[in-house]
Formats: C-alpha cells, sequence, structure tokens
C-alpha cells in the first residue's frame, strides 16, 4: 500500500512542528525517517496513524485520506509501534497482543479462534511465546517493545509505522525487527535515530531537520558527511560493510580536538 | 570472610529470561479459564447477600419466608400473604436493598470506565469533581431551601450540580481542542476543591436540623429508598453498564496510551467525549440518589483487577456484580450495627473495604504486579 505526504503541516499551540511534508513511500518500500531529536519525525508520523490532524495537507494510503477514512478504516490499513507505551494497569502480554485485532472486531463480536491463531503467530514471530501470560508491566523495555511489535502483525495491515522502534532492544533485537519487519512486505515507514539501521535496511532515507524534509533518496546519496554535518553537527565518514555492502557510517565530533573547547557549561549563568 | 568472586568477575548466568525454569507466575489470582463459574458465583452472592439484607433488620424474619415474599411479588401472586411481613419486606426493606445493588453496581462501573478514562488507577467520580458539584446542589437546597434553587429537589440539585461540574471540568480540561487526561484531572480536583469550598461556606450558615442533613446526604445513605424512585436509577445504570461492555475494545485500547488507542482504529476525541457524558450521567444519577459515597468506586474496580486482570471485558462485569453486594452489605451494617439507629454509608465503604483490599495486595506483590 503506498502512503503519500501532501504539503502536510503540523501546528501545535500555534508552533509550526511539521512544515510542507511531501513525502512518497511505494508499496512494500521501507523508508527511513532520520534526524536530530526535535526535528519532526514523531510528529510527521502522528499524522498517519490519525494521533494527529494536519493544519494542511493531507496524508494518503493509497488514493484515500487517512483523515476521511474512518478511525477503524485506517487502523485496518496501518499499524503503529511507537516509543513506549505506559503499564499503569496489568495486561497480560496476550492481552496486548489480541488489542491488535481491535479494528477488525465488530461491536458484539467476540475474539474468535482464528484471532487466538493471529495473536499465536505474532508472538511466535517476535520470539515471545512463552510471555503470553506474563504481564506486560512486568517486562523489560526490550520485551515491551517485542510485543508491541507483535500487537502490530495481529493487526495485518499492509502499512507498518515504526517511531524509534529499536529503542530498549538491544543488538540482536534491534537487527531482528529490522529483519523480520524487511521480509513482511508491507510498506514501511520508521523514524530511526541509528543511521547505520537505515542504512543497511531502508530503500530510501528522509532527513527531518526542523520539520522539513531536507533530503530524501537512496542512502548513498542522501546521508552524506556534508548533509550529516550540517544536520547533526557531526564529522561523518562513509564506508562500505564488509560483509553486506551497505553503506556503513562511522562517526567523531565536528571539532575533533575536542579538548580545545571550553568546558561544557563553564560560561553557563548560574541562575537561581 | 567472603571467599566468592565479586559479582564482577563471576560469569554472568546467562541471560535467558523467557525460559526462566518452574511455574510461570500467574498474571491474576483467577485463572482465565475460571471466570465464567466466578460470574455465576458473584451472580448467586448478589442474590443471596440481597435476600440476607431483606431479612435482617428491627424485625428477624426467616429466609424461607422472605423468599416466599420475593418469590409472591416476582409472580405477582398475592395468596396467603402474612401483611405484616408483606409490608416490611417488599416496601420497606426491597427498595432499599435494591438501591443499593444499582448504586453499588453503578459507582463500581463508572470507577472502572473512569480510570481507563484519565488513565489513572486512582481515579473515581470525585477526581473529576462530579461528587463535589452534587453535593454543592444537594446541602444548597438542604440548607437555603427548595424555592432558594428554583424548586429542585435535593436529588434534582444533586444532579444539577454533577453535571454542571462536569462540563466545566469537561472545558477547562481541553487544549486546542483535545482533552488529555492529566488536564481533565488537574481541571477535576481544581473544580472539585472549589466547589468543596462553597459547600463548606453553605455548612457554616446552617441550623443544627439542616447541618444533620447535610452529613448524613455527604456520606450517603439509602434510608429514603422507594420504589418509585428506582426506575430511573436502574434504567441508567444497565443502559450505560451495557454501553461501556460494548466499548470494552476501546477501553482496553486506552490503557496502552493515546497513540496506541488512536493506531487501534480508536477515534480518540470522540470516544472521549461520550466516555464523559456517560460517566457523568451514571455518576450524577447515582450521587442524586443515595448520597455521596467514596471509595467504592477505586475499591470495587482494583479488587476485580486484581482477582481477574485489567481487560475490560472481564473486569467490567466482576466490578458490577462486586460492587453490588459490597454495597448491600455495606448498608446492612449501616443499619443494624447501631440499632436502632442508622448510620451513614460512607463511614462503613472504606471501614470494611480497605483491610481487604489492602490484604489482597500485599498477596499480589508476589505475582510481581505493578498496582
Amino acid at each position: 500500500m503506498r502512503v503519500r505526504l501532501d504539503g502536510v503541516d503540523v501546528r501545535i499551540d500555534g508552533v509550526t512542528i511539521v512544515d510542507g511534508v511531501d513525502l512518497v513511500a511505494e508499496s512494500g518500500q521501507m523508508i527511513g525517517l532520520v534526524g536530530p531529536n526535535g526535528s519532526g519525525k514523531s510528529t510527521m508520523l502522528r499524522t498517519m496513524y490519525r494521533a494527529l490532524r494536519p493544519a494542511a495537507g493531507a496524508v494518503h494510503l493509497d488514493d484515500d485520506d487517512v483523515w476521511k477514512l474512518s478511525a477503524k478504516q485506517a487502523a485496518q490499513r496501518s499499524a503503529v509501534v511507537a516509543q513506549e507505551a505506559p503499564a499503569d494497569f496489568d495486561l497480560t502480554v496476550g492481552e496486548v497482543v489480541m488489542m491488535g485485532r481491535t479494528p477488525h472486531k465488530g461491536l458484539l463480536e467476540r475474539d474468535s479462534k482464528e484471532d487466538a491463531r493471529i495473536v499465536a503467530d505474532a508472538l511466535a514471530r517476535v520470539e515471545m511465546t512463552e510471555f503470553a501470560d506474563r504481564l506486560f508491566a512486568t517486562l523489560s523495555g526490550g520485551e515491551k517493545q517485542r510485543t508491541l511489535v507483535a500487537r502490530a502483525l495481529a493487526q495485518q495491515s499492509r502499512v507498518l509505522i515504526l517511531d524509534e522502534a529499536t529503542n530498549h532492544l538491544d543488538i540482536h533485537a534491534q537487527l531482528g525487527l529490522m529483519e523480520l519487519v524487511r521480509g513482511l512486505g508491507v510498506t514501511v515507514i520508521a523514524a530511526l535515530h541509528d543511521l547505520n539501521l537505515a542504512a543497511s535496511y531502508c530503500d530510501a532515507v528522509c532527513v527531518v531537520d526542523r520539520g522539513r524534509v531536507v533530503a530524501a533518496g537512496p542512502v548513498d546519496t542522501v546521508l552524506t558527511p556534508a548533509r550529516l554535518a550540517e544536520v547533526f553537527g557531526v564529522n561523518a565518514h562513509c564506508g562500505t560493510h564488509p560483509l553486506t555492502g551497505r553503506p556503513l557510517l562511522t562517526f567523531s565530533p565536528l571539532f575533533p580536538n575536542h579538548r580545545d573547547r571550553e568546558p561544557r557549561g563553564a560560561t553557563k549563568e548560574v541562575s537561581a | 570472610m567472603n571467599l566468592r568472586a565479586p559479582a564482577a568477575i563471576r560469569p554472568e548466568p546467562k541471560q535467558d529470561a523467557g525460559k526462566r525454569r518452574g511455574p510461570a507466575p500467574r498474571p491474576y489470582v483467577l485463572p482465565a479459564r475460571l471466570f465464567p463459574v466466578f460470574v455465576v458465583f458473584l451472580l448467586g452472592t448478589a442474590v443471596l447477600s440481597a435476600l440476607v439484607a431483606l431479612s435482617v433488620g428491627a424485625v428477624n424474619i426467616p429466609l424461607g419466608d422472605v423468599w416466599q415474599v420475593v418469590l409472591r411479588h416476582l409472580t405477582r401472586r398475592r395468596v396467603g400473604e402474612n401483611l405484616v411481613q408483606d409490608r416490611i419486606i417488599w416496601t420497606f426493606r426491597a427498595p432499599r436493598v435494591v438501591m443499593a445493588l444499582i448504586v453499588g453496581a453503578g459507582l463500581s462501573v463508572v470507577g472502572t470506565a473512569l480510570q481507563a478514562l484519565v488513565r489513572n488507577p486512582l481515579a473515581d467520580s470525585y477526581i473529576l469533581g462530579v461528587n463535589q458539584g452534587a453535593a454543592l446542589g444537594a446541602v444548597a437546597v438542604i440548607v437555603l431551601g427548595s424555592g432558594a434553587l428554583g424548586g429542585l429537589s435535593v436529588s434534582g440539585a444533586a444532579f444539577v450540580g454533577a453535571m454542571v461540574a462536569l462540563i466545566l471540568v469537561f472545558l477547562l480540561g481541553q487544549r486546542s481542542g483535545r482533552s488529555n487526561p492529566t488536564r481533565l484531572i488537574l481541571a477535576g480536583v481544581a473544580i472539585g476543591h472549589l466547589l468543596s469550598s462553597a459547600t463548606s461556606y453553605l455548612q457554616i450558615h446552617a441550623n443544627n436540623q439542616a447541618l444533620a442533613g447535610v452529613v448524613f446526604w455527604l456520606l450517603g445513605s439509602f434510608s429514603g429508598a422507594k420504589w418509585s424512585q428506582l426506575g430511573f436509577p436502574a434504567f441508567v445504570m444497565l443502559a450505560s453498564t451495557i454501553w461501556l461492555m460494548l466499548q470494552r475494545r476501546g477501553l482496553n485500547a486506552l490503557l496502552m496510551g493515546d497513540e496506541s488507542a488512536a493506531a487501534l482504529g480508536v477515534n480518540l476525541n470522540r470516544f472521549r467525549v461520550e466516555l464523559l457524558v456517560v460517566c457523568a450521567l451514571l455518576s450524577g444519577t447515582m450521587v442524586a440518589i443515595a448520597g455521596s459515597i467514596g471509595f467504592v468506586g477505586i475499591l470495587i474496580p482494583h479488587v476485580a483487577r486484581l482477582l481477574v486482570g485489567a481487560d475490560h471485558r472481564r473486569v467490567l462485569p466482576v466490578a458490577a456484580l462486586m460492587g453490588a453486594s459490597y454495597l448491600v452489605w455495606v448498608d446492612l451494617a449501616a443499619r443494624t450495627l447501631e440499632k436502632p439507629a442508622e448510620l451513614p454509608i460512607g463511614i462503613f465503604t472504606a471501614l470494611l473495604g480497605a483491610p481487604f483490599f489492602l490484604w489482597l495486595m500485599k498477596r499480589r506483590d508476589r505475582h510481581g504486579a505493578v498496582v
């Protein structure tokens, strides 16, 4: 399923967070959104799953405006793994994953055998089968994240939105998640902090800075040293991964002789 | 001397959290497969509690006779009735037992729903200012007289007060047209305190007789129950509970956060407004007929969650049934412990419930639960 953002603006309390963003993810593509903290990646993603209505512009899933579909129809088409979930209530892992079936169920409909099978399958794919009866709140950060991935899988949508879903995961689980998601054959839009994960797995990368897409396209043309210096303020070296042949980035501070810089906070005024 | 190697150089046990040895800790007290049996058990408990409450009082009537009277009235056959017994059971005790059932179920259900709405396990109708609004309305009528408020009855004024409080909280709890749980709680707490101070001010100016009425109302009581006033509350309680049961998936989704709920196809803003309206109507109605009864709305949903987990398809019916039985017993205590005097219910809701609640909480710690 194709995802298209046309001139999307988001303003929160009068502040423009996302500013005229155009973006296309073709069916089955995996698109990485990268950018510094606070650049507007998550906000852009929120407009795609109806958590935030854009002030201008539109988000299309295939040919339908997400905000003209019903909430339920939209949720049948796209699933989300967000950054973190509160856990003040005692739900089991199985119950959380079963929530993924929500957009497919009518008011009076009960969970069917088919739903149970889908949930079991989703749990197996993230290696969480043994956790089904554990309380979600008692899991580690990584286990929670895998549970939420399973919930998104149970939603069986054609679009998957990952909002820094690899945070809290160890390296094995990070690669496992990216491999799993790649193998689904659905359209994936992922906000990623790890530029090397983006470089290894994404068909195309969008660099987001201060609410705008400043570059979009294949990894090697977009994640250039000059752009990374400009957007992230780091010195980047672009090489090639010895095994996969994918681009491999290594970083150093933009001011290499960092000892010459004034120590942090030295000039900061102490305010009462 | 400790001869063991320090932790840093001891070989790490293999991290394999998912395949822990031994049985997995049970997520909640009651295994899921026993749920239907448990619901039947609770239903039986509610019926039995009601029968016991009908039989005990200033005159004790054997359970068998109580059963006969109830059966006669339910089947509308009136042969061989003992008129005095019949009047005691059916005219005096039954309305108040039924009111306790309705209010107990209603307050528990509304507590459960509000806790999901504001995603805070400590919420109940107090936290949204509903009870304080109802109290101000009721106390105003008791102290100033019905004429000062356009001829409203105590219940009517309580209902209006509850609604006004909730509308205020809802309007103040919004930001850029979106309501958010934290703002709702903050607005509710502020409005609640504001209304409470107005109520306190009125109390200062009340004469002794009015003051007694005020105290009784503020702590809740079923003593004035009549058959004629139970129809509307029963309808509101049943309709709201059924509506909330139908929204069980949406309520579950809310527990995991706004983003999550949106991603699962819940139309957040509309669902929140609908939930608020239903909760306001339900809690306003309950408070209007029975006064301001605290703690039930927090206690019962918690006990229900400890027993059957947080999934609303199980919590809602369990909370409703447990709340119903619970208030029947509380009311029984309130009217029998200092016979023939009547004590307000609010005194007993916490006195009976809190120790049990704390015991259950400690027991549950062993299962590694968060709340």
